[in-house]
């Protein structure tokens, strides 16, 4: 059949099973919007760029489907560059498309050319510039078999204009769809090495204080359940990371909750005491380790991961293994039992008592605000939790109110935690909120938010508001840039440099309002359920409220940067 | 090359596409690799190239680059080559300055390293050699000041027959 390049895209796309694009429109991408009216394909018309991303990255996150978004050349490329690294660093699977300047103008400085495959290039799993529209319907399969295999990630196809103009005999094709992909350059190993299984299983059932060190490559893999088995099936605690949280339910006994720079106490010093951490998809992040040296240092290692180098890439495993983290731990579960688990370990009810004393000494706390002063954003945190659903999604941007969301929120099933883990891009959870909401209809999503996360990508919410997509946005607004005036009140003697935004500039209300959105304002805290209430009432329209919190309120516990997890500081009484 | 590292060869396996060089030197750079030389040509199959890349690093960074170049869809085979288990040569045309004394000399050296002289005027010749690297940085040491300019390719190598 003779087709050309631009309905040889959309149709690859459908056949790909892609149910929504998040896009906007350009110069040298508007052959491939003529085609898209005819197709099932909804495209969700965004207001920026950026927002496009991190739609897609929303999307993926909550239904494990690759999020797909296209925008032209030039600069509509470079504002997606953001969304890319997001969503390479933490391992999302997403498929984006960009226009290109026609064939014959690349490299002459075209109008909107730049070069897009290079810009993408360290920040991409896979990218690929067409040269050729009898490519497009391969090039399409392999991106999505790429972004969603072995370790997921951003794959961006770039398509020169005269491949897709169907007035350009450049652009003709004799369609086809490939049965397969063939790629000999990529192979991801799936099931691990039999023999360092046995190995693993062998250090596990002889360790007196094993943690489980859970990552977000629990969830890339769907092991929720497998990792479920695995602890109870050995009765050894596990610490979701921030990627993780909601892998393991946050009630189940065994969950210690999140480690890390801002972890509860029992979590880092679990890990710390530990003498064997079983890392599973987790990384080794530096914001896990505090300082390398003096992290776990009597600690063995079974580190477990799709992408073999990340194997020793920060902390040298005992027992390395490659592999999809369900497989694996499927594996293992084998392994163990063939050797007697669980009754042949020792006895670690001197490790349990341990651990439990310090979950009751040191809890996550925080003073309630007194009467006429400002909001405390745990509270309202605490309100949030307590008034959605078990399975409500939560997205949150990056500070203050990331970290309080990840620390006080109760996850009870997986793909409820939406955030920018290793890139930490402020702004990420509007359009984040929005992609998971058209992903999960069914689902209630929340976005908390801080006030200078809202700002920078605030306008997605005239998306969702035309779209109809009923995102519920809560702003913890301590008119700073919070986590930066923590850092400066703590490790730079209070001399606050450029962190202040003002509470009421904008009126976050009646921005909200222009928007198409209902806006509400929040200073009291028996204002806070009702307002919350009212939000979860509204499946017409987004909602934000403005709540007014405290900008003196810190994150703690803290690991100060530089130093060891031991030196954990445990709340603002402990500052020195 | 600093006496302390050591270098390493890694012959790599990639398809010969556009950009495919891009991609792997621009790993390097990325994750913090000195490239000390690298040479590359398409194999004697058209749709693959072989880069030969030294670098001189520590063994454990090195595992840690050759998994990253894993990664790269394009790259096919990541071979490390011991210097014991390859053979290795390197192409070197250098211009010398020679004087009546010294001109014979340097003929009857550029012969001892099967070179070839490239071009002659007035007080300089311009030779090519092949050999080892440590054959072409003997005969540049032995040439001493009278070396005006030298280009290298970078080494290449293939593993040993066994």
């Amino acid at each position: 059949m003779k087709t050309n390049g631009g309905a040889a895209l959309i149709k690859a796309l459908e056949l790909e099973g892609v149910d929504v694009i998040f896009g906007l429109p350009g110069g040298a991408i508007l052959p491939v919007y003529d085609p898209i009216i005819d197709s099932p394909i909804r495209h969700i018309l965004v207001r920026h760029e950026q927002g496009a991303g991190h739609m897609a990255e929303g999307y993926a996150h909550a239904t494990g489907r690759p999020g797909v978004a296209m925008v032209t050349s030039g600069p509509a490329a470079t504002n997606i560059v953001t969304p890319l690294a997001d969503a390479y660093m933490d391992s999302v699977p997403m498929v984006v498309i960009t226009g290109q300047v026609g064939t014959a103008g690349i490299g002459t400085d075209a109008f909107q050319e730049v070069d897009t495959v290079g810009i993408t290039r360290s920040v991409t799993k896979h990218n690929e510039l067409v040269t050729n529209a009898a490519d497009i319907p391969r090039i399409v399969r392999e991106a999505f078999h790429i972004a969603t295999t072995g370790r997921p990630g951003p794959v961006l196809i770039d398509i020169p204009k005269d491949l897709v103009d169907p007035t350009n005999p450049n652009s003709a094709l004799d369609w086809y769809w490939p049965d397969s992909v063939d790629l000999a350059g990529y192979q991801p190993r799936l099931d691990g090495d039999p023999a360092l299984i046995k190995d693993a299983a062998q250090l596990i059932i002889a360790a007196e204080r094993p943690v489980i060190y859970a990552g977000g490559g629990i969830l890339k893999a769907r092991a929720a359940e497998s990792l479920l088995a695995l602890a109870e099936l050995l009765d050894i605690p596990v610490v979701t990371t921030l990627m993780a949280r909601g892998a393991m339910p946050d009630d189940h006994p065994l969950c210690l909750g999140m480690p890390g720079m801002h972890g509860n106490y029992t979590a880092v010093t679990a890990m710390q005491e530990s003498d064997l951490l079983i890392a599973l998809g987790s990384r080794f992040d530096d914001r896990v380790t505090g300082k390398l040296d003096a992290f776990a240092a009597n600690a063995k290692i079974i580190h477990v991961d799709i992408d073999p180098a990340e194997l020793g890439k920060v902390r040298r495993p005992d027992v390395g293994i490659t592999g999809d983290c369900r497989l694996v731990i499927n594996e293992l579960l084998t392994a163990l039992k063939q050797i007697g688990a669980p009754e042949v370990q020792p006895d670690r009810s001197t490790w349990k008592s341990t651990i439990s004393g310090w979950q009751e000494k040191y809890p996550l706390a925080y003073v309630q605000s007194e009467p006429g002063d400002l909001l405390k954003p745990q509270y309202v945190l605490e309100q949030l939790r307590d008034n959605t659903p078990d399975d409500c999604i939560v997205a949150s941007g990056v500070g203050q109110h990331q970290m309080w969301t990840a620390q006080y929120w109760k996850f009870q099933h997986p793909y409820t935690w939406i955030n920018s883990g290793g890139l930490g891009t402020m702004g990420f959870s509007v359009p984040a909120a929005i992609g998971a909401k058209v992903g999960r209809p069914d689902r209630m999503v929340w976005a908390v938010d801080g006030d200078g996360c809202f700002q920078m990508t605030a306008q997605e919410l005239v998306t969702a508001a035309a779209e109809r997509i009923p995102v519920k946005i809560a702003i913890l607004n301590n008119a700073y840039l919070g986590m930066v005036r923590q850092w400066q009140e703590m490790f730079y003697e209070e001399r606050y440099s450029e962190v202040y935004l003002s509470p009421d500039l904008p009126d976050y209300k009646m921005w909200a309002e222009a928007m198409g959105c209902v806006g509400m304002r929040v200073e009291a805290p028996e204002d806070v359920l009702p307002a919350i209430q009212r939000a979860n009432e509204v499946d017409d329209r987004p909602v934000v409220i403005d709540f007014r919190t405290d900008a003196r309120e810190k994150v703690f516990p803290m690991v100060p940067a530089g130093k060891s997890n031991s030196d954990i500081v445990v709340g603002p009484e402990d500052v020195r | 090359m600093s006496p302390a590292t050591r270098h390493h060869i890694l012959s790599v396996l990639v398809e010969n596409k556009p950009g495919v060089l891009a991609r792997v030197s621009g790993l390097f750079a990325r994750r913090g690799f000195n490239i000390f030389s690298l040479a590359v040509a398409p194999t004697d199959d058209p749709t693959r190239s072989r880069i030969t890349i030294v670098v001189d690093v520590e063994s454990a960074p090195l595992e840690q680059i050759t998994k990253q170049l894993d990664k790269l869809i394009n790259v096919l085979q990541i071979d490390e080559l011991a210097p014991i288990d390859a053979v290795e040569r390197e192409l070197m045309i250098v211009t010398v300055t020679v004087t009546a004394e010294s001109k014979p000399e340097l003929l009857s050296l550029t012969e001892e390293y099967s070179g070839v002289v490239l071009d002659e005027a007035g007080d300089r010749i311009t030779v090519s050699l092949g050999g080892t690297p440590e054959a072409l940085d003997a005969f540049t040491a032995r040439m001493g000041a009278a070396v005006v300019a030298y280009q290298r390719t970078g080494r290449i190598a293939l593993p040993r027959i066994v």
